[in-house]
């Protein structure tokens, strides 16, 4: 495998960083500190021979290496620094975990700073026991760990009409995928004693919009978890520390960050998320309501947008795949603009509701190349082209863009976002 | 254990239990963990309003009073009149949902008035999140409904009236019929 394959060149500043860095350490150094960003290398330069060094000295918390550089995109083009989102580089990540570091945010009242010892847990409404949680209390009950992707149903919003995002990470880098530890909010519904006639739920995070979002009361039976770890420690304060909602499969948005409250109801409360912020709009002017699954969706993320073949041979195509209803059964992929496709393989285990990791060797031969890949879910559902949404849901819906991408490779290697 | 020893242990907890540090009785049974809620704490934190008004509390306003609320503490980011697309624009767009260019304001989009009662009580001002009072939060709300031409400048917005007030695009929401593209899937239900 050519080295462009495995560390492939692409557009945005960290990867041209990168590469300076890679060029030389204190040219790199100078070249990041003009830019503002985090001073990697210092002056420093790594020594020639490492083994003839004595190394650094312990460190209590870890860091990654001072020459690695990924880092989560703030749109250029935000309002303020305390409402939106930041975009994880899905064509820098690995496997299917993706760290917590890089995870992807979005949020509309700024970062909270929540002390643990301070939070507690409202369980209230429609119980025959309401009551108040400790965090710590919390972890004194049953757990369970489970590897989850989440998923804003804003990715992918701005490629509707034109193939604008430059990068993965501009078009699909609003999912991530962890391991989240917590306790089955099943458990903690069931020891609050849930009264006749309650349908739904409401949670609502600690933070200066109060997300509320209404649940109907069989998913929060179902799989439902009121975590407080996520990737071996405590989720990071982005996330949601010290405690969030995971509701398996469903909009990013419904995960609430910062829980403190679950109110037991027997309707849907259609708060200003729920009833006017994440409907979608039709052609006809009438908008879906309460729509939560996130259906079965793709994408390569190597080659994609930005990267650049280092010229003909064998490349590893390599991509993720999801869906909300379960299971990826199956990816395929296409070199030729969709004429054909043959299957990837996938990387076990495969795991419902979580990223699935694909895979398939490609021998480029210099020539125009259209790369896309499609997903099949364990019922069935294909991945359809973004013109089969179009046709039947417009182009105001703005959410659940699920549509196959097409990234075009030209004859100088260049790797661009396209419509096909 | 010594008679001395068992009487200094109850002491322990009977200082745990006044501290409110042990929890007297025990709200989740089986795992003998969590406490009863105070009315208070839930008072301070059960705010959301659901469609048929229910937790509305006491309180009144009009457009009239919403006013020089309005344009002292939104309309930086709104505009004088709402119709700043800035931020949000919370004024106009009717007749545009079906449009190339659809504007979603309150007017034009939102289904009920408690939705927006609920999330300016909790969530506005962007920088002074549950700042107004409840009447205050009820003369915001009647001004802005005012603003799109849905309620008079005189009409009072209570727990009572608020609820009744039918939004333009009141009907103009379905359910889910997802899965409605691809190959696999059953035909839409509606």
């Amino acid at each position: 495998m050519s080295d462009a394959a495995s560390n492939p060149e692409s557009s945005g500043q960290a990867r041209s960083r990168r590469r300076f860095l890679q060029g030389g350490a204190a040219l790199g150094a100078a070249l990041v500190a003009g830019a503002g960003r985090p001073l990697v290398g210092q002056a420093q330069p790594a020594p020639d021979d490492p083994s003839k060094v004595l190394g650094g000295p312990l460190r209590p918390y870890g860091e990654r290496s001072r020459f690695e550089q990924s880092v989560r995109e703030l749109p250029a083009d935000r309002l303020t620094d305390e409402r939106g989102g930041s975009f994880t580089p899905l064509d820098e990540t690995l496997g299917i975990i993706t760290p917590s570091a890089l995870h992807y945010v979005v949020h509309r009242g700024g970062l909270p700073d929540i002390d643990p010892r301070k939070h507690r847990l409202l369980i209230h409404g429609l119980v025959d026991r309401p009551v108040v949680l400790t965090v710590d209390e919390i972890k004194r009950l049953p757990s369970m760990s489970r590897i989850l992707f989440l998923e804003c149903q804003g990715n992918s919003m701005t490629e509707w009409g034109a193939p604008r995002g430059k990068t993965v990470q501009q078009t699909h880098g609003v999912t991530s995928c962890s391991e989240w530890t917590g306790v089955p909010l099943s458990l903690l519904l069931r020891e609050a004693g849930v009264q006749q006639g309650a349908t739904w739920i409401l949670a609502e995070g600690a933070d200066a919009t109060g997300n509320e979002r209404s649940i109907p009361m069989a998913k929060a039976m179902a799989d439902v978890l009121v975590a407080y770890g996520q990737n071996g420690e405590a989720i990071r304060p982005e996330n949601g520390y010290p405690l969030r909602l995971i509701v398996p499969g469903w909009t990013g948005n419904i995960n609430v960050k910062w829980l403190r409250r679950i109110k037991v109801v027997d309707q849907p409360y259609l708060t200003r998320m729920d009833g006017v912020g994440q409907p979608t709009l039709m052609p006809d002017g009438k908008a879906r309501q309460l729509q939560f699954v996130l259906e079965a969706k793709s994408v390569i993320t190597s080659p994609s947008g930005g990267h650049r073949l280092s010229g003909p041979g064998l490349y590893e195509i390599r991509g993720l795949a999801w869906s909300g209803r379960g299971l990826v059964r199956r990816v395929e992929v296409s070199t030729d603009d969709g004429k054909t496709w043959r299957d990837a393989r996938l990387q076990e285990p495969v795991l419902p509701l979580a990223h699935t990791r694909f895979r398939l060797d490609w021998r480029w031969d210099g020539r125009e190349a259209v790369l896309q890949s499609r997903c099949t879910d364990e019922t069935g559902y294909v991945q359809p082209t973004l013109g089969a949404l179009v046709k039947v849901r417009g182009l105001n819906s703005i959410f659940f863009n699920n549509a196959i991408q097409s990234w075009k490779v030209a004859a100088d290697g260049s790797v661009h976002n396209v419509h096909a | 254990m010594s008679t001395r020893r068992l009487w200094r242990a109850a002491g322990i907890v009977a200082l745990l239990v006044a501290a409110g540090a042990w929890p007297a009785v025990a709200q989740l049974p089986t795992y003998n963990v969590g406490r009863l809620p105070t009315a208070e704490e839930v008072k301070a934190w059960d705010l959301t309003i659901p469609p048929d008004g229910q937790g509305l509390p006491p309180g009144s306003g009009t457009a009239a009073l919403g006013k020089a609320i309005f344009e002292e503490r939104c309309a930086a980011c709104h505009g004088e009149k709402g119709e700043d697309p800035k931020y949000s624009r919370l004024v106009g767009g009717q007749g545009t949902l079906a449009t190339a260019q659809p504007i979603r304001t309150i007017g034009s989009f939102w289904q009920y008035a408690t939705t927006l009662w609920s999330y300016i009580r909790r969530a506005q001002p962007f920088d002074e999140p549950g700042f107004l009072t409840p009447d205050q939060v009820y003369a915001v709300t009647a001004y802005l409904l005012h603003l799109n031409g849905i309620i008079g400048e005189q009409d009072v917005m209570d727990a009572q009236t608020l609820p009744l007030v039918k939004m333009p695009n009141r009907d103009g929401f379905m359910p889910d019929p997802r899965p409605d593209v691809g190959p696999a899937s059953p035909q839409p239900k509606r």
